[in-house]
């Protein structure tokens, strides 16, 4: 198995407080990891950590070959990430967000050195200008996937709570990374929603993506899950492969 | 096209779409200048017998004033739904952010120098449009837009951005201010150009000092 992410000894402190404590771990593509917790855990600051978004106060960690600690946006092109905002502007229409989250991805683009190209994959169109006439497809397929593409000239304001969740989805799989980071991705999806973002992940793990998704729910987006990692006071207590069900983590979590 | 310069275009042209759309920011800079001006005019008139010596201080209080507005305006909608993480999170260096958004600032503070200029050579001094005032206006602009959008980006993570910012950026921004009035008064009375042109080069000066700031200081304001 080709490890995607590894993560040594991640520490971070607010102020004088750890909030992680020698976190490590290792993830594969093809996996679709599931980062379980209590508030407070750390489970978001993890995420975070994970997607270069914060600077852990110790350890190592590598995405695609890159160092991500050194040189984060090079690893950046690797990772998608669905956080508890949606970081949709709420003045564009839902095409108009993804066109611009495309530009700045520079999907078509090659994917910096390090990454292991995928047969097929967008990042295959090497060194060439991708207009915006070869971005419109891509925007399109991804709207499509979440079920937006109706509303796609729609201002984001007016859309409800999980559509704008089903946007933020499109926006993070839009440039089709290795890596995808969600957390609490099923908060404000009804059924259907959740039953179509649960297919996604699975489908992108069978893709030879990795997924790793937070949750404190126990009763939803578990299907497809490969790993359970349990979060409790920044250490990761405890990790299940098997029998990943809702009652063996309940009793992992009240163990830990 | 390089992907750091579709980027900066990236941004630029999601700015300016934003701005199309909603029109908070060059409108509230438009009607702030031109009732500042037009304030300045009947104030000035009434006690000021010769009051055009004191143009290019009106010109350049009206800009800086009006300018605040849009860099508020410009990094506060980056705050809706985080989406300056949305930014950071895409594969580029920070200062490609920072070229961004400063660029846009420019292109929206020059919208409003636009109508500040024509109406304040109506009201206070025909001379006012001529190539060489554009010229300081425009040196100006992209001087001030670039230290104000590194000065926003450290309020705007701030409760009391509205306050910050223009606390911090209007000392900086006074070396920029003078130079600005010094060289328009030049264009003005029509001085040889070598009596003023040192503050040009001020002007300069300014915009290099504070685009290489904001390139290499944008990440530490962001992370921090």
């Amino acid at each position: 198995m080709t490890i995607l992410l590894s993560a040594t000894n991640i520490g971070k402190l607010f102020g004088m407080r750890p909030v992680l404590r020698g976190v490590s771990l290792e993830i594969a593509r093809g996996e679709f990891v599931a980062i379980l917790g209590a508030n407070g855990a750390g489970k978001t600051t993890l995420l975070r950590i994970l997607a270069t978004l914060a600077r852990p106060s110790g350890g190592a960690l590598t995405i695609g070959a890159v160092d991500a600690l050194a040189h984060p946006d090079r690893a950046r092109a690797f990772i998608g990430l669905v956080s508890h905002q949606s970081l949709i502007y709420p003045d564009l229409t839902a095409r108009e967000n993804l066109e611009f989250y495309g530009r700045m991805y520079g999907v078509g683009k090659q994917r910096p050195e390090g990454a292991d190209q995928e047969p097929g994959s967008r990042g295959e169109r090497v060194g060439r200008r991708v207009t915006d006439d070869e971005l419109q497809p891509l925007v399109e397929d991804a709207l499509r996937r979440v079920g937006l593409w109706n509303r796609r000239d729609d201002l984001a304001r007016t859309f409800s709570r999980g559509m704008i969740q089903r946007l933020t989805i499109a926006r993070a799989i839009l440039h089709d990374p290795l890596l995808l980071l969600l957390d609490e991705p099923f908060t404000g999806l009804d059924q259907a929603a959740a039953a179509n973002l649960s297919a996604l992940l699975c489908e992108m793990a069978v893709r030879n993506r990795a997924v790793v998704m937070t949750t404190h729910e126990l009763g939803r987006g578990l299907d497809g899950v490969t790993r359970a990692l349990i979060l409790k006071g920044g250490q990761i207590t405890h990790e299940l492969r098997d029998d990943i069900t809702a009652g063996a983590l309940i009793a992992l979590m009240t163990e830990a | 096209m390089r992907l750091a310069t579709r980027q900066i275009a990236a941004i630029v042209r999601k700015d300016i779409l934003l701005e199309l759309r909603t029109r908070e920011s060059i409108t509230a800079m438009a009607v702030f200048a031109v009732m500042a001006i037009v304030m300045f005019n009947f104030a000035l008139r009434l006690r000021v017998d010769a009051f055009r010596p004191l143009t290019p201080g009106v010109l350049w209080v009206t800009l800086v004033f009006a300018g605040t507005l849009g860099l508020s305006r410009s990094m506060s909608s980056e705050q809706i739904n985080q989406c300056m993480d949305g930014l950071l999170l895409a594969p580029c260096d920070r200062s490609v952010i920072f070229a961004g958004k400063a660029i846009a600032n420019v292109i929206f503070t020059l919208a409003v120098g636009l109508l500040v200029v024509p109406v304040m050579a109506i009201l206070f001094d025909e001379t006012l449009m001529q190539p060489g005032v554009w010229l300081v206006v425009l040196l100006g602009v992209i001087g001030y837009a670039g230290a104000g959008t590194l000065i926003a980006t450290m309020a705007a993570s701030t409760r009391a951005r509205e306050v910050f910012l223009p606390i911090l950026l209007f000392p900086l921004a006074l070396p920029l201010l003078v130079a600005a009035v010094i060289a328009t008064s030049g264009f003005l009375d029509r001085l040889p150009l070598d009596e003023f042109v040192a503050w040009i080069g001020v002007e300069c000066a300014f915009i290099v000092i504070f685009w290489t700031a904001g390139t290499l200081l944008f990440e530490y304001l962001v992370e921090g």
